[in-house]
């Protein structure tokens, strides 16, 4: 056999390898990224959505926030402007997230409706800017105007 | 001094297309006169990015807060230097940082090639001029740095208190350095391709380029991960978070080029692979920014988008169709001049070394999209994390760590079974002695222990290289043995620095190996209690809540945390992780509390503590608590990295490297169109 038939070989072998890799990985490891609305309508729809790891982003209901530093448990509401799903969210929250911060919560949605998350992330618009609803000056959102 | 910048990006834009148009009609049609305009405009563009970027950074430090940029990154009482940093803190300022170093690379392409590569060097200016044209573009259009707020506020927004860190003072530059240092390579690969001049004279030219790009983006994604890790407080320095992939993908194809390139310099082969890898890697460079700017993947659809991201994406399009049509129209020129002779060859390691790197750059790209590509196929956004990543990389990348053991010691062409005792006899053996002392020890993490093992077999594989020729100087020329180690560097910077590079990065994979064996604790703590942790090495460490104290410092308040560390009942010190309230010069609060990060490193392990916050105002505090074996080994493989990729690119050695350049001139086939 020629050398770059072996090395042929020898490459569509690894390229197989990976593939199964990528494949498998996808299947065990893929989980929904989904809106509120998205959710709220699988779950009318009658998918199986109850205890099924997922991701979802939305936006933090202002005023909802409330954190019991003992337990380390953080509850709040998030909403896409038309469905909202309570939150409840056991570990440290990070440095970003505020009570009108944009977050993805990663978790398992409840029988009783509420969503317990095991991750939650707080968007910026970049990880370089600041984040967003910070991007104008503080006197003009603060003063109310000049 | 605002209208003085806007004005320079308007005469720039104008200058630059003027430049590109003349150098791309010159270049084709012979017209030298025309050519040599481009290059004035190439020259007049960089003078006026210099003074746009002058006038920016005096609008900085003087507080001119009428600049809606100003307002919203500074504030008066942020320091100086974190005041200069927001020139690239933000998206507009970053645009004017890219359109200047891009220019000054332009600009400096061409005073290094001055009376050389005559047909290569108009098409240059004109790349260079098209690129830097896009960036003015998307700036006058899009986002003006110096756009007016209509009114002046008492104070700006200040910085971002995660931005308020040495290392990101210098990371974002050096990503950007990075970036736009590929965009030479690549214009000197469109040049080849125009020109017809397709012969190895591109990729001397850019020999240089090509490792300094390397060189900066490593550096950059270095320091980006030592600020997420110093700063972030989650614990780790890498999340495959699309921005951090974004940073990967461009390095791991110029990666995957500085070793081809080897091949095509010895053997005339992979002439179209490495004009595809150096096209590739542009465009991934610009993948990555737009990615970065457009907020398309990591977000739902509610975020905020930025318009500027789709500027990119438009560009991204139209310069991949161009090149590639380029490339497609060069092709039957474009025959490689020998073939693989044996699959046990030095030539064979660096295609499988060329593959696994475009793999794991494609399963990245892959992982990366994913969310999208669900969403257009299957009509739900599905995503992928970290255990993708690492499920699919994990074994690339320790198959890679083996090739890099292989590749410098096999022979060209076909490797003899002598050949191979000889060089493999060593290393081979260091490899088994670690695989089995790690077992014998007690480690039952596979990829770890493969690692650690693979790890020793390449260390033994240049520490032997080294040694030989050492030994073959001393024999040969008398010199002592110190003197035949300098001159065996010095003569052969490319060789022994790549070498050293190497040996980086056998040590940043013994820390990623070491991740393996990361613990977490998390402890709610009142003062004069204390927590345990046993670390992977066996210690065991006590942690004793001190208490909590509060003041200001300036330009936050600060809540801190102590506690006292003892390892095996011996003190170490007092370690303390802060909340900071940053406050503008009003006194109001700035930005939600930020978390510093308590970190006592040694060669083992990293003991990692952050200050979740106390309990209703008592000082009854909240900790995580994370032991991190062998982070130090990712810092400093990437400083031992950085030593062996300036070695390669230090100026000078020229004899040899003239030497170097007439040996394979038996395998160049000159092209010409």
């Amino acid at each position: 056999m020629k050398a770059q038939t072996k090395f042929l070989v020898g490459g569509g072998m690894i390229l197989v390898t990976v593939g199964y890799l990528m494949a498998s990985g996808i299947k065990d490891t893929g989980v929904y990224f989904l809106t509120p609305s998205e959710l709220s309508q699988k779950v009318t729809a009658g998918e199986p959505m109850y205890d099924v790891g997922m991701k979802m982003g939305a936006k933090v209901v202002p005023g909802t926030v409330t954190r019991d530093v003992a337990s380390q448990t953080i509850t709040f509401t998030i909403t896409d402007g038309t469905q909202t799903y309570p939150v409840i969210y056991r570990g440290l929250a990070p440095d970003t997230f505020t009570d009108s911060s944009e977050v993805v919560v990663e978790g398992r949605l409840q029988r009783d409706g509420t969503f317990r998350a095991t991750t939650l992330l707080a968007k910026c618009g970049s990880r370089y800017e600041a984040a967003p609803g910070q991007q104008h000056p503080a006197g003009v959102r603060k003063e109310g105007g000049y | 001094m605002a209208e003085l910048g806007s004005i320079s990006l308007w005469i720039a834009l104008l200058i630059s297309v003027w430049g590109a148009s003349l150098a791309f009609v010159g270049g084709l049609r012979g017209r030298t006169e025309l050519a040599a305009s481009a290059e004035r405009a190439m020259f007049v563009t960089w003078g006026l990015m210099v003074l746009a970027s002058a006038a920016l950074l005096r609008a900085l430090v003087t507080h001119d807060f009428s600049i809606e940029y100003v307002a919203a990154y500074t504030s008066r009482n942020l320091p100086l230097y974190y005041t200069l940093s927001a020139f690239y803190a933000g998206q507009k300022g970053s645009l004017l940082f890219w359109a200047l170093v891009v220019s000054t690379w332009g600009a400096l392409a061409l005073v290094f090639t001055r009376g050389r590569h005559r047909e290569l060097r108009p098409y240059v200016a004109g790349v260079v001029c098209t690129v830097v044209a896009f960036f003015v573009l998307v700036m006058v259009f899009a986002a003006n740095p110096f756009g007016r707020l209509g009114f002046i506020p008492p104070d700006g927004n200040g910085l971002n208190p995660q931005l308020q860190n040495p290392g990101m003072t210098i990371h974002p530059p050096m990503l950007y350095l990075g970036y736009t240092s590929i965009t030479i390579p690549f214009a000197f690969a469109v040049a080849a391709l125009m020109s017809g001049k397709l012969d190895t004279s591109w990729i001397h030219a850019i020999r240089k380029w090509t490792l300094l790009s390397w060189l900066f983006l490593s550096c950059g994604i270095i320091l980006g991960m030592w600020w997420a890790y110093v700063e972030l407080g989650w614990g780790g320095y890498w999340a495959w978070d699309p921005v951090e992939n974004a940073s990967f993908l461009p390095w791991l194809t110029m990666t995957a080029f500085l070793h081809s390139v080897m091949i095509q310099e010895k053997r005339g082969m992979l002439k179209k692979w490495n004009l595809g890898l150096v096209t590739g890697s542009f465009l991934l460079s610009i993948f990555g920014t737009f990615i970065t700017r457009s907020g398309v993947i990591a977000s739902v659809h509610t975020f905020t988008q930025s318009p500027v991201g789709w500027y990119f994406l438009i560009f991204l399009i139209i310069a991949g169709i161009a090149a590639f049509s380029l490339l497609a129209w060069r092709w039957p020129k474009l025959q490689a001049d020998s073939q693989l002779e044996s699959m046990v060859s030095r030539e064979a390691a660096f295609l499988f070394n060329n593959l696994i790197f475009i793999v794991i750059a494609f399963s990245v790209l892959w992982g990366t999209l994913f969310p999208i590509l669900s969403e257009w196929v299957r009509g739900t956004k599905v995503t992928v994390g970290p255990p993708f990543f690492n499920q699919v990389n994990v074994p690339l990348g320790l198959m890679l760590l083996f090739l890099t053991g292989v590749g410098p010691l096999i022979a060209w062409r076909r490797a003899s079974s002598a050949n191979l005792q000889r060089q493999f006899m060593i290393p081979v053996a260091a490899f088994l002695v670690v695989f089995a002392g790690l077992f014998a020890l007690g480690m039952r993490e596979l990829g770890a222990n493969v690692a650690f093992a693979l790890g020793a077999f390449v260390t033994a594989a240049i520490l032997q290289e080294f040694a030989r020729g050492t030994g073959a100087r001393h024999r040969l020329h008398g010199e002592n043995y110190a003197l035949a180690f300098a001159r065996l560097v010095g003569r052969n910077r490319r060789r022994y620095g790549g070498y050293v590079v190497h040996l980086g990065m056998v040590m940043l994979f013994c820390g990623f190996a070491g991740e393996a064996f990361r613990t977490d604790t998390e402890a709610t703590l009142r003062p004069g209690q204390s927590v345990e942790i046993t670390s992977p090495f066996g210690h065991t460490y006590r942690l004793e809540h001190q208490g909590v104290s509060q003041y200001p410092q300036l330009n936050r308040y600060v809540s801190a945390a102590s506690l006292s560390v003892f390892r095996n009942g011996e003190y170490l010190g007092v370690m303390t992780s802060e909340k900071r309230q940053h406050l503008n010069a009003l006194g109001q609060r700035t930005f939600e509390p930020s978390t510093e990060v308590a970190i006592r490193s040694d060669i083992r392990e990293d003991l990692y503590v952050v200050y979740a916050g106390s309990v209703e105002g008592t000082e009854e505090a909240v900790y995580r608590m994370t032991i991190n074996p062998l982070v130090w080994w990712v810092w400093y493989g990437g400083v031992v990295l950085v030593i062996g990729g300036l070695i390669t690119m230090w100026p000078g050695g020229a004899v040899a490297s003239a030497r170097a350049r007439a040996e394979p001139a038996g395998y160049v086939a000159e092209v010409t169109a």
